[in-house]
């Protein structure tokens, strides 16, 4: 048996201070937010001219007058990501574009994919994705607070909370974009963090039962390694189908299977260190789930 | 729990063999298929367009409180009372009375009946509010009146999209209504947008109007640029035909001059009118003028009574055909605005079918070939179920015609090295139980019994993210919603009845043997 448990003042210390490096991240460094949420306009396109650079292809779109832009290599060694705001909401943006390029470095270009938000529609996009993630973390607490008593219910919270925002952290620390995709990832992380913790709840639970001697301090480290198997092998075969989709599922969900492989890292993580330390800093024993027993 | 019945197993076996059968149903071609169902594929992935078009109600508000506030004039002065400083800006109008006469007005507008202020019974509202500000009224649109007034030019515009659209042929197009002030056009197959776009950004409202240099013209004057943006005509506020008049418009070719002309046909309204207005007016200018700019201003040499005419502005055969266009599919309320644009070229929709395939297959074995790895005969029971499980799923995703997105691809991915969890927290419950338990039957019983509270909390958890990123997430994420929203039922599906019954025969044969799992 692994003793989990000897490690939980520390690994709380851990998380504590993961969690104000992200929230510190998140004010003061804010989120890296694509067109989605701020509006603008995104063109992958693709050259058949292997002496188009991003620097020449950067210096040409600069003299069109885009206001700030940004290019990027996107997965192949010829397609480029243009980023910029259009600011002006131009009609005729994308053809001007086009004739420009077609111009300075022949028609050799093919625009993959064109995207244009604008300021009104990324705004709603950006308010309907924090109303969706409000309410799955609402829905959730409701879920778990039927099912359990308020101290599983208190820790299951707090690891969700630790996963989204460390999850964030994160995105704000290397920088990476946020967009559609990323808001999808973040829900099923709150689902995938939510059925960890509940697995290994249930097995607490149910020792609970079935032991009225063992301190909780040693219960959740009986359970926690009761499913541990189960936890890890999930965890693994999860994990392989998203190194999968990231590695092999082209640049376009590379960004939500990174988001997906931080959060079912972090899920697992804090279902066993989070959501179980909480039971046994709030000192949950027999009687605590007696209670309930006999209320229903 | 282990035993299974005949019946059972019959209809087990059948209930899979149909949505395989159905499922299958995507590999052919679609002269050969058994029925008229497949997967659909998102924009994302078969190409296409989507544009979400807003409608400006500013124009349509501004016109119907203009006719509103002449309809005030001439409705009080049939009754007697006299209206003053009548005056129309920001959207209210604004007038007083004397005071003898205000109970009456305020009457004439509150009541139920009101001819002026008509009232909808269903909403419990008038179309205008009413406000006395003591020395003055101040008439505004009611919340209900303006929500009328979106719909009602939300479903012309629709209609008039719709036909555009439809005039230029596009594939399947999906024109939809997004609350009550935009459309949204899905154009799949389209790579270049560039033209509806043009098209769309087109009110087409075009007139008939009097080139007026007298300025007591009694319907007023305006002053109108040309469409080449240099000169200027005043133009008659009257006028004498709109594009409603128009029966069929068609790009010609004028043999004389050997120029692009649009041709026109009138209805028989408007060519009477037409008639009558040209043998009154020769030697005048007739301004033609399409969305506030005038096209052309010809001279009228004759009457002209067929009912059809000719508009020359210096077409191109392009700009011809799409004027024709407009013109045939009638004039829009409002402008719209394309406010989200989003348009994946086909390579790109096919390369991401590609990298979707290869990841999902990737990801497949890694997790089929792991679960081997690790329980054997076990593992090789919960791989055919993946299969059969991933198998039901699309067809499912087939018998409702669902849209596969590229995230719904990951959430079929994502599905897959999910879907293990069930059967791992079975076997090693399973496990546990063989430690204090002789008896092989009797433990795998109480291993499938024991799960089952931490299965369904585990999926129920997951399920309800699925439902609320289905509603609250747009295109793409509403795919991988789905995806893994069926993907649960179709999981919980073959663990608890094909996974099941494969354990029950295995286990049943080999009850004796000791370390079964």
């Amino acid at each position: 048996m692994i003793k989990f448990n000897r490690f939980y003042s520390q690994f709380n210390i851990l998380s504590s201070l993961l969690i104000i490096a992200s929230l510190i991240l998140l004010i003061f460094k804010g989120l890296n937010f694509g067109i989605d949420f701020k509006g603008g306009t995104l063109i992958e396109l693709r050259s058949s001219d292997t002496k188009i650079n991003v620097s020449s292809l950067r210096d040409n779109l600069k003299q069109m007058d885009l206001g700030d832009v940004s290019v990027k290599k996107f997965g192949n060694d010829q397609d480029y990501l243009i980023k910029f705001e259009n600011k002006d909401n131009k009609k005729n943006i994308i053809e001007e574009i086009r004739s420009g390029l077609d111009k300075s470095f022949g028609n050799n270009f093919d625009f993959r994919r064109v995207e244009n938000v604008g300021p009104k529609v990324s705004a709603e996009l950006l308010q309907s994705g924090i109303i969706a993630i409000s309410i799955s973390l609402a829905v959730m607490l409701i879920y778990i607070w039927i099912r359990f008593e308020w101290q599983f219910s208190l820790g299951a919270i707090l690891a969700l909370f630790h996963d989204v925002i460390v999850t964030l952290g994160l995105f704000s620390l290397l920088n990476l974009e946020i967009n559609l995709s990323i808001i999808a990832a973040v829900l099923t992380i709150v689902g995938y963090s939510m059925n960890d913790t509940v697995v290994i709840f249930d097995r607490v639970r149910e020792n609970l039962r079935k032991y009225s001697d063992i301190k909780i301090f040693e219960l959740t480290n009986i359970s926690i390694n009761e499913t541990l198997s189960r936890t890890l092998i999930t965890s693994i075969t999860t994990l392989l189908a998203l190194l999968s989709i990231f590695f092999f599922g082209g640049e376009i969900l590379k960004g939500f299977s990174l988001a997906m492989i931080f959060g079912v890292v972090f899920g697992t993580y804090s279902s066993i260190y989070i959501a179980n330390s909480v039971l046994v800093r709030l000192n949950v024993s027999q009687k605590t789930i007696l209670k309930e027993d006999e209320k229903n | 729990m282990l035993y299974f019945s005949k019946l059972r197993i019959i209809f087990i076996s059948i209930i899979c063999l149909f949505f395989i059968f159905i499922a299958s149903n995507n590999l052919f071609s679609p002269d050969k298929r058994f029925f008229d169902k497949k997967i659909n594929l998102g924009l994302d992935l078969q190409g296409g367009s989507y544009l979400l078009l807003e409608i400006d109600n500013t124009p349509v508000i501004e016109q119907k409180l203009q006719n509103t506030t002449s309809t005030i004039r001439t409705y009080f002065k049939d009754k007697g009372i006299r209206i003053g400083n009548l005056n129309l800006s920001n959207q209210k109008i604004t007038f007083t009375v004397e005071d003898q006469f205000k109970k009456n007005v305020i009457d004439e507008f509150n009541n139920e009946n009101s001819e002026i202020n008509p009232y909808y019974q269903r909403f419990k509202s008038h179309q205008f509010d009413l406000i006395d500000l003591g020395n003055s009224f101040e008439l505004s649109f009611s919340k209900q009146g303006l929500v009328n007034l979106k719909n009602s030019s939300q479903d012309q515009a629709l209609e008039i999209v719709r036909r555009r659209i439809d005039e230029i042929g596009t594939n399947e197009p999906n024109i939809l209504k997004r609350g009550n002030d935009r459309v949204l056009v899905e154009l799949p197959g389209l790579d270049d947008p560039k033209r509806i776009k043009s098209l769309l950004g087109k009110t087409a409202n075009l007139t008939f109007r009097f080139v007026s240099n007298d300025n007591q013209d009694s319907f007023g004057v305006e002053k109108l640029k040309h469409e080449n943006g240099l000169d200027e005509d005043f133009v008659s506020k009257r006028i004498i035909l709109s594009g409603d008049n128009l029966l069929d418009a068609q790009p010609r070719m004028d043999s004389q001059t050997n120029e692009t002309i649009v041709s026109f046909i009138l209805d028989r309204v408007g060519a009477k009118r037409f008639g009558k207005a040209t043998s009154a007016n020769i030697g005048r200018q007739l301004a033609i003028i399409l969305d506030g700019k005038i096209i052309s201003a010809p001279v009228i040499r004759d009457t002209i009574a067929s009912g059809s005419g000719q508009i020359s502005g210096g077409f191109t055969f392009q700009s011809a055909t799409d004027l024709s266009l407009l013109l045939r599919s009638g004039a829009l309320p409002a402008p719209l605005n394309i406010i989200e644009e989003r348009t994946v070229g086909p390579d790109l929709g096919q390369d991401s079918i590609d990298a979707g395939l290869i990841a999902l297959i990737i990801g497949f074995l890694l997790v089929i070939i792991f679960i081997f790895i690790k329980y054997k005969t076990f593992g090789l029971i919960t791989n055919v179920t993946l299969i059969i499980n991933l198998l039901i799923l699309l067809g499912i995703l087939t018998l409702f015609e669902a849209t596969l997105t590229l995230p719904g691809i990951a959430g079929i991915i994502l599905t897959v090295g999910m879907a293990v969890d069930a059967n791992v927290l079975i076997f090693e419950r399973i496990k546990e139980e063989l430690k204090n338990e002789k008896n092989n039957i009797i433990a795998f019983d109480s291993g499938y019994v024991k799960s089952r509270t931490a299965i369904l909390d585990a999926n129920i958890t997951t399920l309800l993210a699925a439902i609320i990123l289905f509603f609250m997430g747009s295109g793409p994420i509403k795919g991988f919603s789905v995806t893994l929203g069926v993907g649960i039922f179709t999981t919980l599906f073959s663990v608890y009845f094909i996974a099941r019954l494969f354990t029950s025969i295995y286990v049943t044969k080999n009850k004796d043997k000791e370390a079964l799992i």
